[in-house]
Order: structure tokens, then sequence, then C-alpha cells
């Protein structure tokens, strides 16, 4: 059984496109084929955090209109396997995209035996949003620690309860999990941001992990590399643990504290 | 003086003995069509109204064209507006469309709004969170989880959970009755009570179409705005040692207060 899991969050630059590298690869990694596609057609970003920006033929729109099939479009990539982007048209509008069209393509990785879909949301709620999150089973809303994120997130959840494929047709509705992404424990700890309990107490849904604002995901967009083959960074093993818990094993929350310093580094520096 | 009304008066003056024309917004209800098939749409309609028969009554509606994209489709208006009118949706415009389908439109006396200019599927409308005047919600439904939303008995509304941002809850000649939070950006308006066994952050107005004795309680008291027959408070106006604590809400002598309850 196919699964499709969008990755949205309603603010624009939260890290959903950084999350659906991760997410997509780190399942990738865990032996499931996984595709994943950008829906953020005409402002495409996803093929340079996968690292494929130079392989890209044909795209996401191509496939939506016919002008190639699915085989054609799907860029294998190069570290795993079982893992495939579909990069979004950087020529096209978002109007390329419609519900039908999204279907097929949906409809024909599921045919091809992908086990999950990863579905990148542009941001705002437009239609490129709303397509993206439609026919989702499961949703990842992304949010970073900080009032108007959050107030987005929110928006975003009461429209994937209301708006989706599943509740239009009185389905069970989709599993929603929230990923607080760039958290600065030291700056949580002095009252600069949202605590991850405020969160949770105003968004209401389970809570997939929390990914601490690190270098190491600078780095790894830079370098084209899903952050979470750094398994090395802080950010790398949250992405890590997100991704054990999506399966449904348990994993305590890590990196929520500020680690305090030995006594060797504070000496030495770090 | 006692001059009567002179043939060289002022027009605007002799008017106004008898009407006046104002520009107000009201919020309406959107009816997006996918398929205009009567039939079709008369079974699906049998169908999704049952499950709540009472959620609208005289609801006032605009017809949105947008989603056919097929301008060549030809409308039967005055067969749907009975339809919809049958259902409690009286239908007072239409938007979108093509200039064909928007002139039968016309011809079946209905008005017409603009094109909503956003994509099939799109959100017909938002809370009106800019909304100047909160004292009377003239004519509101649920706009946005309609689904989520049981009727316990004729007029009250259960809402089991949490009312996000953008959303709107309307409880219409009835108690509005909330087991989980109002966040943020989002509205909750009743006819009578509200009451809200979560936190309160978003706005709650009760008494929505004049009703002194109606209150609001919540657990925790957090709101943008709560409000009463029309008498509102905003967040900077209240108390703030009542922020976070169990509240009610009520009119005394024409006054909007609020004072805590239980173990305080």
């Amino acid at each position: 059984m196919s699964k499709i899991l969008v990755i949205t969050s309603g603010k624009g630059g939260v890290g959903k496109t950084t999350t659906s590298a991760s997410i997509a690869t780190g399942l990738a990694q865990r032996g499931h084929k996984v595709a994943v596609i950008d829906f953020d057609v005409g402002l495409r970003n996803l093929d340079l955090i996968m690292g494929v920006e130079r392989r890209v033929v044909y795209d996401f729109v191509n496939v939506v209109q016919g002008e190639a099939n699915l085989t054609q479009a799907l860029i294998k990539d190069k570290r795993i396997g079982n893992l495939y982007v579909l990069a979004a048209s950087q020529t096209k509008d978002k109007d390329a995209l419609t519900e039908e069209g999204v279907k097929k393509v949906l409809d024909g990785l599921k045919d091809d035996g992908f086990d999950f879909i990863v579905c990148d949301s542009p941001a705002g709620i437009e239609k490129g949003a709303q397509l993206a999150m439609y026919f989702a089973d499961e949703a990842i809303v992304v949010s970073n620690p900080e009032v108007s994120s959050v107030r987005d997130a929110d928006r975003m959840l009461g429209l994937l309860a209301s708006k989706s494929y599943r509740a239009v047709n009185n389905m069970p509705s989709i599993k929603q999990h929230l990923l607080v992404t760039r958290y600065a424990p030291a700056r949580a700890e002095a009252g600069e941001m949202m605590s991850i309990e405020d969160m949770m107490e105003i968004l209401a849904v389970p809570l997939l992990g929390v990914i601490p604002e690190s270098p190491a995901v600078l780095n790894a967009s830079n370098s084209g590399q899903p952050v979470i083959l750094d398994q090395e960074s802080d950010a790398g093993q949250a992405y890590a643990d997100a991704i054990a818990r999506l399966l449904g094993e348990e994993r305590p929350l890590r990196f929520l504290t500020v680690e305090k310093k030995g006594f060797f580094s504070r000496l030495f520096g770090n | 003086m006692n001059a009567s009304p002179h043939p060289t008066d002022d027009g605007d003056t002799a008017a106004k003995n008898h009407f006046v024309l104002k520009r107000r917004a009201h919020n309406l209800m959107i009816f997006e069509l996918h398929n205009p098939s009567i039939v079709q749409l008369a079974l699906r309609l049998k169908d999704h109204m049952a499950q709540a028969p009472n959620l609208f009554k005289n609801t006032p509606t605009v017809l949105d064209l947008a989603p056919l994209e097929d301008g060549f489709k030809v409308i039967d208006f005055p067969a749907l507006v009975s339809l919809l009118d049958n259902h409690g949706l009286t239908i007072v415009g239409i938007s979108g469309g093509s200039e064909a389908q928007r002139n039968a439109a016309a011809r079946a006396r209905l008005a017409l709004f603009p094109a909503a200019n956003q994509a099939p599927g799109a959100e017909p409308q938002l809370a009106p969170t800019q909304d100047a005047a909160p004292a009377k919600p003239a004519e509101t439904t649920p706009s946005e989880a309609p689904s989520e939303v049981q009727a316990d008995c004729a007029s009250n509304m259960v809402m089991r959970q949490t009312v996000r941002a953008g959303q709107q809850l309307y409880a219409r000649g009835g108690d509005l009755i909330i087991e989980a939070s109002v966040n943020e950006g989002s509205e909750v308006i009743a006819d009578g009570d509200i009451h809200i066994y979560g936190t309160l952050r978003g706005r709650a107005l009760a008494g929505a179409r004049g009703r002194k004795d109606a209150r609001i309680w919540c657990q925790n008291l957090d709101a943008e705005l709560v409000s009463i027959n029309g008498i509102y408070r905003t967040r900077d106006s209240i108390e703030p040692d009542l922020i976070g604590k169990a509240a009610v809400i009520e009119i005394q002598q024409d006054k909007l207060i609020i004072r805590a309850f239980g173990f305080v």
C-alpha cells in the first residue's frame, strides 16, 4: 500500500524542502521505495537540496500535461537506490497543476509500487499548497518555534481537516504530525522562543520531532546532501529519530536542552 | 421651524425620510458548483443535507461558478435556485462563470459578484478577522469545517476539535459548546451562549442577534476579542489579572463584565 505524505506549513522558509528531502531519504534508507515530488512549480528547490539539479530533463508538469511519462521524469538518487525525485517545473506557473493531473501522477506512482510518496508543498494556502495536501494520507506540518509560524501551521491544520480529499469524502481524517524545526535550546531557555510545550498546547497534534537549529542544515543544502545523511550532526540525528517515530518506533526527544560545555571544551574552545 | 418639504428641496433630504442607502459587508455562504446537472445535484444534496437537516435556513449564499471551468455549460438558474432554496440556501447571486453564464444569471435576477479570482478548490472565504465592526455577524455559517460540527439538538452546536486559525463557527439560534480550544485567528459566534472547555485565544461573540443575557464561559481566557450583544472588548482592554483564568463574560448594566469563576 502506498502512503502519500505531505510536508506543509503555510509559512515560507520554515524548512519544508529540507524536511521533505530528509524524510524521503530517511524512509528510503530504511528500505522503502520512495518518490519525493516538488509541488513548488515556478520556484523549484528540491532538486538542489537533493543534489540532482543537473540531471533534470523532464519535470512534474511535463508528466501532468502528458509530455513525458513517469519513468522519464523520475530521477533516481545516486546514493540510495530506491529513492526517486520528481522535480518541479522552473518555467511554468502553478496553474499548470490540476487536480486530475496530480491524481494521475500519484496513481502512476502507486502502480509502480512506491511505498511512500512525499509531497513537498509550496508556502501559502493557494492552489499549489492545496493540491500538495489534497490526496495526502498523512501530513507533517513544519513550524518554527515562533508565533507567526505557529499561527500559519494552525491554519494549515484546519485546511487539512476540511479541504482534503479525505475530508471532502468523509473518509478517516489525515493523520497529522507536528515537526518543529530551527529550535534553539539556548534561546528557548532565555524565553526568546516559544517552548515546545506551548506549541503543542496550541496546535494539539502529536509531535514527530524537534530539529535543532544547526549549521549542518545550511552546509547540507549547499552541497546537495539531505542533512539526514550527515549522521555526525545533531540535525541529521534528529531527522533519523523523526523517521523512526514516523514508522511507529519509540524514540526519546533529544537536543531540547542546552548542552553544558565540559571542562576541556571550555578550556580549549570548540 | 415647521416647513413642509418644498418641491425645490434638496433631493437627498427628501429621500432620507423614506430610505437610506448604505454599504455593509456581510459574510456569505459560498456554494461551489462543480457539476451543473440538476438531477445529480439533487441526489447528492439530499444525501449530504440528510446528515444535518437543520444546518441551513434562509442562508444567503453566493453560487460560485469558477470550479466549472467550462464556460459553455448551460446552467438552469431558476431550477438551481429553487433546488438550493429547498435545502435552506437562498441564492443571492453568482460569482465567476463565463459571460454567457453571467448573462443567464442576470436574466434570472441574480446579482453578479466579481469572480473570487481563486483556483478551483481554493477557499471561498476567510473568516473576517479584520472586520471593523464585530457587532453583528449578520448571516454566517461554519465556513470551513461543517463536517466536524454535530448539531446535538435543533439549534445548539457542539465542536469537539480545536477551532483553528481562519475557521469560523456560528451556532445559529442556539448555544455553541466547544470541547477544545479556540485558537488565535479564529472566530466563534452564537446567538445564545458560548462554552469553551479549552483556552479561548481567538474571538468569541455571544448573543450575536441581540440577547443581553447571553454569556461566554471559558476555562482559560486569552482572547483577542469577546463580545455580547454587540458590546465588545479587545485584548488590550481585558484586565491583565484575568488572563489565563477561568472566566465568564456577561453584560451587567449595559457594561461588558469579565469575572473569574471557579476556585480563584
